[in-house]
């Protein structure tokens, strides 16, 4: 993502310059945007391409007012995650953040995607799946897999009889102070 | 020491580290429920007060069970369910979690979960969605369960079930618990652990089995009614056929959460109970923890939410180890399937593939007759007491067996029950067999009810031919009275020689009678019977008996 002056959210100028002279505007988003197309259009740059933002088959499909509105962006304060947070994902999902820069990588993450929380989404009703309109498949009630006892043994390092062998419980992470890989290379 | 006592079977599955239910998340949920009344029938005071003159506890009990739902094959694929078979030879692609193997959810499955929820007046959400539950454990190996926890098949049910109170335990009561959900999840696979080697064994041939997990609101108040709420569970989805609910087999498995408080303060810390094998432990369970927690907090102790396993050698609960403390399952949609929609006649969409469609209202119009539904018919077509209905149901195939016994005999039903619940249960329970393995048919036991009807025998002639008929050897009730003489003697003459035998034998009683004393005739009677070994009529003696007397 393109980090733009002033701290604006990128936003589409879909033919805003047909209507008008090109804005000065334009040339903030350099050659990003499909504005700047429209944009040089309009000043009768290029060839046929004037006509063909008039062309009322392309202004069907194409809006002609911009559908995004400009959002307020306030600073988000920075998040810190401290290191009991950080235990506790490394136990979770059994990642090893190993040093600082993993850290701090993380913490980049999560400012990125706290931007969400610029968006109003009241009245909107949440979307779980992008599956959401697919037809869930349900499938007759019959046997058509297994007995296939040898092909999986084969993927286990260690088996016995038949059965997958494992550990005899989870083991645990150690803790915290006894963990040796954990921000290695610390401040 | 606990933790030897936990190894010392193979079987007993571990728990998975901390595994504590998502669904009750602690005592701050618990508190916010306080205020509500005692009108679901939950008795203040069942734990008296102590000697002490402490005031008096009051236990809740919130159930959560797991049903294996009986199909062909798994919930998201096609390998077989089936109990005992190789180990590791059920097992598909998917169930293994190898990578590029998608779910594909079976509908028999769901018509099994929409079955139950309207048998347990739930309303079914036409739209549900399946999300992912993480935790890492060497019987799951894809790391995560598919389950339902946002919006699950079934909601807000009930279940009424009945038990016997008072003194004596003669008085029926029905008493309701409310259902919170029913949702479709996967069973994991099975592990055994080899302490000796210190590994465990993993067999994979139960992951991906679909189950119905049944959660029932904090609504009971002992071990009994967790029980019998069980009990009436499983007689429901046996008749519904949706699952076979045998606990032996681990086809339903109960967890319960256990807490004491006093009445009109805020509950207390819950435990959680797994590893019970039966309803019988269930509630010696339960009450076992009731106990256990009342001895804690009056002693001035405090009762950690924790995870107990119950120990049925030894008839307590033992904490499971747990190192891990409160596990955050991270629930995610699960993103490889769309929701699940289910429709009505209403809602039904034309030109639809029956195949893949659902129809809430064709299922309910199907429905058996549901226990509860039985056992009022049985009450009004047989004139039975309520109580011994319940007793028919219970017991597998005693209904059926009761049925035909009636059929097959001229004896009134009120009478027969009395032979089916007293003797043959008793025999049941004596050679411990199940009715399906009885030896007596309920043709033969309709024959010799017969004799007895039709005056052929004795009532203590008939206990005899029952008790011989229990042997098994196949002679039918006639065979076994012809051989055994052990048929009424009618014939006038014989009689009046054996009572002439009998007054030639007691000269004394017969004085006592001549002067009045009556109740003397009784020892006559009963000598004349013993004489015929119980075959005489005990009406014709006496008429006998008073004539020759008064002579």
């Amino acid at each position: 993502m393109r980090k733009s002056g002033g701290g604006r959210m990128w936003s589409l100028r879909f033919g805003r310059s047909i209507r008008g002279a090109p804005s000065g505007g334009a040339s903030h988003w350099g050659g990003l945007s499909p504005g700047s197309r429209f944009t040089q259009a309009a000043a009768g740059g290029s060839d046929g391409r004037q006509e063909a933002a008039g062309d009322p088959r392309r202004r069907g499909r194409v809006y002609q007012n911009p559908t995004w509105q400009h959002v307020e962006q306030r600073p988000l304060p920075e998040k810190k995650v401290t290191v009991e947070v950080l235990d506790h994902l490394e136990r979770l999902a059994l990642v090893d953040f190993r040093n600082w820069e993993g850290v701090q990588r993380l913490e980049k993450a999560i400012q990125f995607a706290d931007q969400l929380h610029a968006v109003n989404t009241e009245g909107v009703e949440p979307m779980d799946s992008v599956l959401e309109d697919r037809c869930l498949y349900l499938r007759e009630d019959n046997i058509t897999e297994g007995n296939c006892t040898e092909e999986l043994l084969r993927n286990a390092r260690e088996t016995v009889e038949e059965y997958f062998i494992a550990p005899p419980g989870n083991i645990p992470l150690p803790k915290l102070e006894e963990r040796d890989t954990f921000l290695q290379v610390s401040e | 020491m606990a933790a030897s006592i936990l190894r010392r079977s193979l079987l007993i599955p571990r728990c998975r580290a901390g595994d504590v239910a998502a669904l009750h998340s602690g005592p701050s949920r618990r508190r916010a429920q306080a205020p509500e009344p005692i009108a679901s029938g939950r008795r203040a005071g069942n734990c008296p007060a102590g000697e002490r003159g402490v005031a008096p506890w009051v236990a809740v009990v919130g159930l959560e069970i797991h049903a294996q739902i009986s199909s062909n094959s798994k919930l998201f694929s096609g390998s077989q369910v089936q109990f005992a078979a190789p180990p590791n030879s059920l097992v598909s692609f998917f169930d293994a979690s190898l990578p590029g193997t998608l779910p594909a959810l079976n509908r028999r499955c769901v018509e099994a979960a929409v079955m139950t929820g309207l048998a347990l007046n739930c309303s079914i959400n036409k739209k549900s969605l399946f999300d992912r539950k993480h935790y890492f454990y060497a019987d799951l190996p894809a790391g995560y369960q598919i389950t339902q926890q946002r919006l699950p098949v079934a909601v807000n049910g009930s279940l009424s079930y009945s038990l016997c109170v008072g003194g004596k335990k003669n008085q029926m009561v029905t008493r309701t618990v409310r259902i919170k959900q029913i949702q479709l999840e996967q069973d994991s696979g099975k592990s055994l652990h080899d302490d000796i080697r210190s590994q465990t064994l993993i067999d994979l041939n139960r992951a991906g089995v679909g189950l119905m997990e049944v959660v029932m609101e904090p609504d009971m108040s002992s071990g009994e009614e967790a029980a019998a709420a069980v009990r009436e569970l499983q007689l429901i989805l046996q008749t519904l056929g949706s699952s076979q609910a045998i606990m032996a087999e681990g086809q339903l498995r109960v967890d319960a959460n256990v807490s004491v408080h006093h009445p009109g303060e805020a509950y207390g810390v819950r435990t959680e109970v797994k590893n019970i094998n039966s309803a019988r432990f269930l509630a010696r369970a339960i009450d076992y923890e009731i106990q256990r927690q009342i001895k804690e907090l009056e002693n001035g102790g405090t009762v950690m939410n924790e995870t107990r396993a119950f120990d049925y050698k030894l008839g307590c609960t033992i904490p499971m180890r747990d190192k891990e403390g409160k596990q955050d399952y991270r629930f995610m949609p699960e993103p490889n399937l769309p929701p699940l929609i289910l429709y009505d006649t209403k809602s039904l969409p034309a030109n639809t593939n029956h195949q893949q469609v659902v129809n809430i209202d064709w299922i309910r119009e199907r429905l058996p007759d549901l226990p509860s539904v039985r056992r009022v018919k049985l009450v009004e077509q047989y004139g039975i007491l309520p109580e011994h209905s319940f007793t028919l149901l219970n017991e597998d195939g005693l209904m059926e067996f009761f049925e035909n016994v009636v059929r097959q005999t001229q004896m009134n039903p009120k009478k027969v029950i009395g032979w089916i619940l007293n003797d043959m249960l008793g025999y049941l329970k004596q050679y411990n067999l199940k009715v399906k393995e009885s030896p007596v048919s309920s043709l033969f036991l309709a024959d010799l009810l017969n004799l007895l009807e039709r005056g052929t025998i004795s009532s203590s002639a008939a206990n005899q031919v029952l008790e011989e008929l229990w042997k098994g050897e196949g002679k039918t009730p006639l065979q076994i009275v012809k051989e055994k003489k052990l048929g009424l003697i009618q014939d006038q003459q014989e009689l009046e020689q054996i009572c002439q035998a009998v007054m030639e034998g007691h000269q004394e009683e017969v004085m006592e009678i001549k002067k009045g004393n009556q109740k003397v005739l009784n020892k006559l009677i009963g000598l004349v019977q013993r004489t015929t070994r119980g075959r005489a009529d005990p009406v014709l003696v006496k008429q006998i008996l008073e004539k020759r007397l008064s002579q």
